[in-house]
């Protein structure tokens, strides 16, 4: 169907896999992740890869009643027939589409009901570094990047099945070996009542601590070259080239940042080259230049001048780069890119006060946000759009009523420029995540945040703002399951038997379901949830890392509670938190010299809030 | 950044009723195809991508049209379009061996090629098998096109299939309930029924050749099925369902004479030319 779409060969020779991200088509197509890997396994001459997305509720029922299993998009074969079920973990919403897919392959849900005939599941994505809540439905799973390790699962499956797929035991023991595989069956968990006491390998030859996996150059990888182009209308329908991986700007809520890890640019020929084979392979007339903070890779302005000048010979093309900083620098390439249509800009100062940004380190001065905001609305911007976050360590109402503050003064510095200036604040409930500085933090609970919220609201009263706000409820279960342990898998199981699929759209999703569970599992949601972790707990996450020393997480933590604020390493020296000396990796950045127009930490003095960049994203509108 | 508790997807397109003008995104202004040249082309939708939208065919031809290097003359102004033009929009799930685009050309190139450079790229089952080059101020393909034909698959036998062509084609007025944009109303469709045969048959189902009007506004194959099991006679009261649709033929009329569209407005000694 789609541009770009394999021809699958399947055959005794081959280990087949079906990659699953377990969301909607329209929203799963587009992942760079399942793309790469669909790329490679369908390159190798050992393995073929099919790919499946979750059907909607409507369709699934229609397939029960037909008794229609689930299937691969590609070549419609029954996913119970592949080697390898191989699911993108993205958020923790979407694992009760996990167990929804998994039943309509007839796959037992559970890896101990699972025999020899029955395909290995396995999982990755962010959600996998802390595995724990999924622990009992998946076989193993791939902590950080795919690209090699597909590879080696690849080789032991083989063997496997060239043995005569024999014990499953054997193969997940041979693959518990490979470097960066968890496989949860060959720990045991042990408790001292509600705490966690220790997760320990009962082999001797398994490692008592997975290392994540990381690519040292992500030149090797020039993938997808041929990306997929659907038919129908899906989010980010554009051509997507990732200029590098990994983040050291250390925003402290940001597990993104934190386990990708060093950075590592694509080099700038590279990029030209999959743009411009890209955009002609595909027809797309749009490209995202993607990473977590595209502002900071070193040949930015040289390609993205040489898309939009045409030198490249792309045509008429536009650019979008979904996470910039915002400082004179980045608003003059996002009105080099937006020549035409200047529809919405995307900020992301993420908390309302100087004090509260020191906290979580993204170090912003409100004087810099002012000046980005005036020169977008001065170039044409209309609509600014501000991202915040709220329930964030040591927030108080002055922190949150900051929001509403910032927001106003936004609107107030477009009303300068036109009357039709407007502003839409998104304010996101703060949900801790694994193996960042704040997984000791206590996340607020639903009350708390529906009662900040409504300050926030309350105070944008009659402001030319508009709020959007995430629902505090779903926030409390994904926070249920962010920093959930073994126990919380029951409860993904009893929600999704209770008709909980696709949590993550506010239409099918509902508290109670998670709260009954919980209590069914004689489990107290606000342990989980809303409860301070002590520094010296075991952690469930703790036998998987991220590379990160715990005690510079620690260290960070600390720093975050004493509002002190860390700069980029990558242009000051090394805080050793542990990733590059521990892997013998080190960034892989193409300019020694942080980028033109500031940026966090770098030159600039923390301390008195001066020109900090902020984050902004070109959103474009309309249409298409 | 916390997952958005909402994600949206687009919605899945809905079906604009045939013979109405859908809003292709990325097209301009219907009939605005520039100054320059204009070529014709006919293309089939066929197999699974028939349950692609109107509006995603029209995206997979702008792909294709970048793919395929073709020299296509785009709108001037903030936010440049490519000059193309849809026809009469295909519901979702109906096949067609008679689609039709018009697309604005920076400088001429040979119809032939066009239709070889899109072949060449189009989704599987997206076929284009013929195009011709426009004379200068020829209509646009949604107001020139009269009438469309049809070949329908129905779940009745064929004595009830003949027993309700009969009774409708006897008919003075066939009233059928129809929603537009949201309003329910009664119409009188008999004048839209210009040819109405039954031309296959097997057990348990018929086949249907219809040519129906677009003007005032089309009738869908769907509502010429529940006029034949509305309309007074031996299948009242029968349930017409839909099988597979198939649009087989476009007509336009010019000076009384019923022309297929690449026949209609050929660039004067401008042959239509043919893939082979």
């Amino acid at each position: 169907m789609e541009g770009g779409r394999r021809r699958p060969v399947h055959g005794p020779g081959r280990v087949s896999w079906l990659l699953v991200y377990p969301d909607t088509y329209e929203i799963g197509l587009p992942n760079q992740g399942l793309q790469i890997l669909y790329e490679i396994l369908n390159e190798r001459a050992d393995s073929v890869a099919e790919r499946a997305y979750a059907p909607w509720t409507d369709l699934a029922a229609e397939m029960r009643a037909a008794g229609v299993p689930f299937f691969s998009v590609d070549d419609h074969r029954a996913a119970r027939d592949f080697d390898l079920l191989a699911f993108n973990l993205s958020t923790e919403l979407v694992y009760t589409n996990v167990l929804e897919c998994l039943d309509l392959a007839g796959v037992p849900l559970r890896s101990t009901d699972r025999g020899p005939d029955d395909p290995l599941v396995v999982a990755g994505g962010h959600g996998a570094f802390n595995p724990e809540p999924m622990a009992c439905f998946v076989d193993a799973f791939v902590i950080g990047d795919g690209e090699e390790a597909a590879g080696e699962v690849t080789e032991v499956v083989a063997s496997w099945k060239a043995a005569g797929r024999r014990s499953r035991d054997d193969v997940l023991h041979d693959l518990a070996l490979l470097p960066g595989v968890y496989v949860p069956s060959m720990y045991d968990v042990f408790y001292d009542g509600p705490a966690l006491r220790e997760v320990r390998p009962h082999h001797p030859d398994v490692p008592a601590v997975v290392d994540k996996r990381t690519i040292a150059d992500l030149a090797a990888w020039p993938h997808p070259s041929t990306p997929l182009v659907p038919l129908i209308d899906v989010v980010h329908d554009r051509l997507n080239v990732e200029v590098f991986r990994g983040c050291t700007r250390g925003c402290r809520f940001c597990q993104a940042g934190m386990v990708t890890r060093p950075v590592r640019e694509r080099p700038e020929e590279q990029v030209r080259t999959m743009v411009a084979g890209g955009l002609r392979r595909t027809g797309h007339d749009e490209v995202a230049l993607t990473s977590l903070s595209t502002a900071d890779f070193s040949g930015i302005d040289d390609v993205v001048a040489g898309i939009v000048d045409g030198s490249m010979g792309c045509g008429n093309v536009s650019v979008s780069l979904p996470s910039l900083r915002v400082d004179a620098f980045t608003v003059g390439i996002a009105s080099d890119l937006q020549k035409g249509r200047r529809t919405g800009l995307t900020f992301a100062p993420e908390a309302g006060t100087w004090r509260m940004r020191q906290v979580i380190n993204k170090m912003i001065s409100e004087e810099d946000l002012y000046r980005a905001v005036d020169a977008a609305y001065s170039q044409g911007w209309r609509r600014i759009k501000l991202y915040f976050l709220t329930g964030l360590p040591t927030e108080t109402d002055t922190d949150t009523l900051g929001v509403a503050e910032l927001a106003r003064d936004v609107v107030a510095v477009g009303r300068r420029h036109t009357s039709r200036a407007t502003c839409t604040v998104s304010l996101g409930g703060f949900v801790p995540k694994a193996h960042t500085p704040f997984q000791w933090f206590g996340q607020n609970g639903v009350g708390e945040l529906r009662r900040k919220i409504g300050l926030v609201r309350d105070a944008l009263h009659r402001s030319g703002a508009q709020l959007r706000w995430h629902d505090p409820e779903a926030t409390f279960a994904e926070g249920i399951v962010s920093r959930g342990d073994r126990r919380i898998g029951p409860v993904i199981e009893a929600v999704w038997r209770a008709g909980g699929r696709f949590q993550e759209w506010s239409e099918h999703f509902s508290l109670a379901r998670w709260l009954d569970a919980m209590a069914a599992e004689g489990l107290d949601p606000d342990w989980y949830v809303t409860r301070h972790r002590a520094d010296d707990e075991v952690l469930p996450w703790d036998h998987v890392s991220a590379g990160l020393h715990k005690d510079f997480l620690r260290q960070d933590w600390h720093d975050a509670l004493a509002e002190h604020g860390l700069p980029d390493c990558r242009w000051t020296p090394c805080y050793d938190c542990g990733v590059c000396t521990g892997y013998a990796l080190e960034h892989v950045v193409g300019s020694s010299v942080p980028p033109a127009g500031g940026s966090q930490g770098t030159g600039q003095d923390p301390s008195r809030g001066a020109v900090v960049p902020v984050e902004l994203a070109t959103v474009r509108g309309g249409a298409g | 950044m916390s997952a958005p508790a909402v994600s949206s997807a687009s919605d899945p397109a809905t079906v604009p009723a045939t013979g109405e003008v859908a809003e292709v995104a990325g097209a301009g202004d219907p009939g605005d195809l520039g100054e320059g040249r204009v070529v014709r082309i006919r293309f089939a939708k066929r197999g699974r991508v028939r349950f692609i939208s109107h509006r995603d065919v029209a995206r997979a031809f702008e792909r294709a049209l970048r793919v395929a290097g073709l020299p296509v003359a785009v709108t001037r102004g903030f936010t440049p379009h490519p000059r193309i033009g849809f026809g009469l929009a295909l519901a979702v799930g109906h096949e067609s061996d008679a689609e039709y685009l018009d697309v604005g050309l920076d400088h001429a190139v040979e119809p032939s090629s066009v239709v070889e450079g899109l072949a060449a790229v189009l989704p599987d089952g997206l076929t284009p098998d013929a195009a011709v080059e426009l004379a200068p101020g020829a209509p646009a393909l949604q107001e020139a096109v009269t009438s469309v034909e049809y070949l329908m698959v129905t779940g009745v036998a064929a004595e009830v299939a003949a027993d309700g062509v009969a009774a409708l084609l006897a008919a003075g007025e066939v009233e059928v309930a129809r929603s537009r944009k949201g309003r329910r109303s009664v119409e009188d469709v008999r004048p839209l029924v210009r040819h109405l045969s039954v031309v296959g048959h097997g057990e348990g189902w018929s086949e249907l050749h219809a040519e129906v009007a677009t003007r005032p506004r089309g009738l869908r194959p769907s509502e010429l099925l529940e006029a034949l099991g509305s309309v007074p006679g031996p299948a009242a009261g029968i349930e017409f369902c839909e099988g597979r649709v198939l649009r087989t033929r476009q007509w336009m009329e010019r000076g009384g004479a019923r022309l297929e569209p690449l026949e209609a407005d050929p660039r004067p000694r401008a042959p239509e030319v043919r893939a082979s």
